[in-house]
């Protein structure tokens, strides 16, 4: 099942997989592999973009190499805490990272993702591909994204586009 | 449309067979005899695909006297066209931030320490 629109050339896609437990995110950015390459994986810079912008984000260990380990959680403001962590399998620079995903409200549940950089000339196409350990918990993941949906709204998104454009 | 119910449609579109029968059905109501017509299996299989699409809310039979046409509920799909869209608005959302932060590296390189010291 994807979902895609006519909207500008960096809009992000996604396709749930009916046949497998995946969910694959394909975006494109205005800037070379290199420098998305370290956007991933530079814990300064990860913090200033992952995780949803209605919480607070704090990392406490980012090793992004082969073999490194990483820690980071998302606090609400009432102080509720959301924690994630993995290993990174193979961090291949400019090119490909691999790495281990839990969300430490589901301590069983781990993902495989990996991300692609691909060289557009100057431009990169990022493919996320999430291999989860069920159609259960890939679904469950998907729904969680609308829970985000709602309540960031569609202000926030207006807000972002005037703010990058 | 709750988890469950989103599981059941996902697990229901795994199978090959059944996502063509959905396929066919998209462009109209059909009869399981009409159905099963193209594939090299029994009727009972085919009717045995069908209460699993059926169960999952995305085929309904119709009680049109003695055919009872297979019936595709289209605003299943909607709803799940509308769940995954916000998922992909919430990843939207992620990207426009490294959007911002990989135009500002532009702007100072040197921003960041190097991956092989990161966090360490």
């Amino acid at each position: 099942m994807r979902s895609t629109t006519t909207e500008p050339r960096n809009e992000t896609q996604i396709a749930a997989d009916p046949a497998l437990p995946t969910i694959v995110i394909t975006r494109e950015f205005d800037a070379p592999p290199e420098r998305v390459f370290r956007a991933f994986t530079e814990p300064d810079l990860v913090i200033q973009w992952l995780g949803p912008r209605r919480l607070t984000m704090r990392i406490e260990e980012y090793d992004a190499r082969n073999g490194g380990s990483y820690r980071y959680v998302h606090i609400e403001d009432d102080g509720t805490e959301y924690g994630f962590h993995g290993v990174f399998h193979e961090v291949r620079p400019t090119e490909r990272i691999v790495q281990t995903f839990t969300f430490e409200g589901v301590p069983d549940g781990v993902s495989l993702e990996t991300a692609t950089f691909e060289d557009l000339g100057g431009r990169t196409r990022v493919t996320i591909q999430s291999l989860v350990d069920s159609f259960e918990a890939r679904d469950a993941i998907v729904a969680s994204g609308m829970g985000d949906g709602v309540r960031e709204g569609y202000e926030r998104l207006d807000d972002l586009l005037s703010e990058n454009k | 449309m709750n988890d469950d119910r989103l599981s059941r449609v996902f697990s229901a579109l795994a199978d090959p067979t059944r996502r063509d029968i959905v396929a066919r059905l998209a462009a109209g109501d059909a009869t399981v005899n009409t159905l099963a017509e193209p594939y090299d299996v029994t009727l009972q299989a085919v009717s045995k695909h069908l209460k699993v699409l059926e169960g999952a809310g995305l085929v309904r039979r119709t009680r049109d006297a003695q055919r009872r046409p297979c019936h595709l509920e289209a605003d299943v799909f909607d709803l799940m066209t509308k769940w995954i869209e916000r998922y992909r608005r919430a990843a939207e959302d992620r990207f426009r931030r490294l959007d911002a932060v990989l135009d500002q590296m532009d702007d100072s390189p040197a921003a960041g320490s190097r991956t092989e010291g990161a966090a360490s």
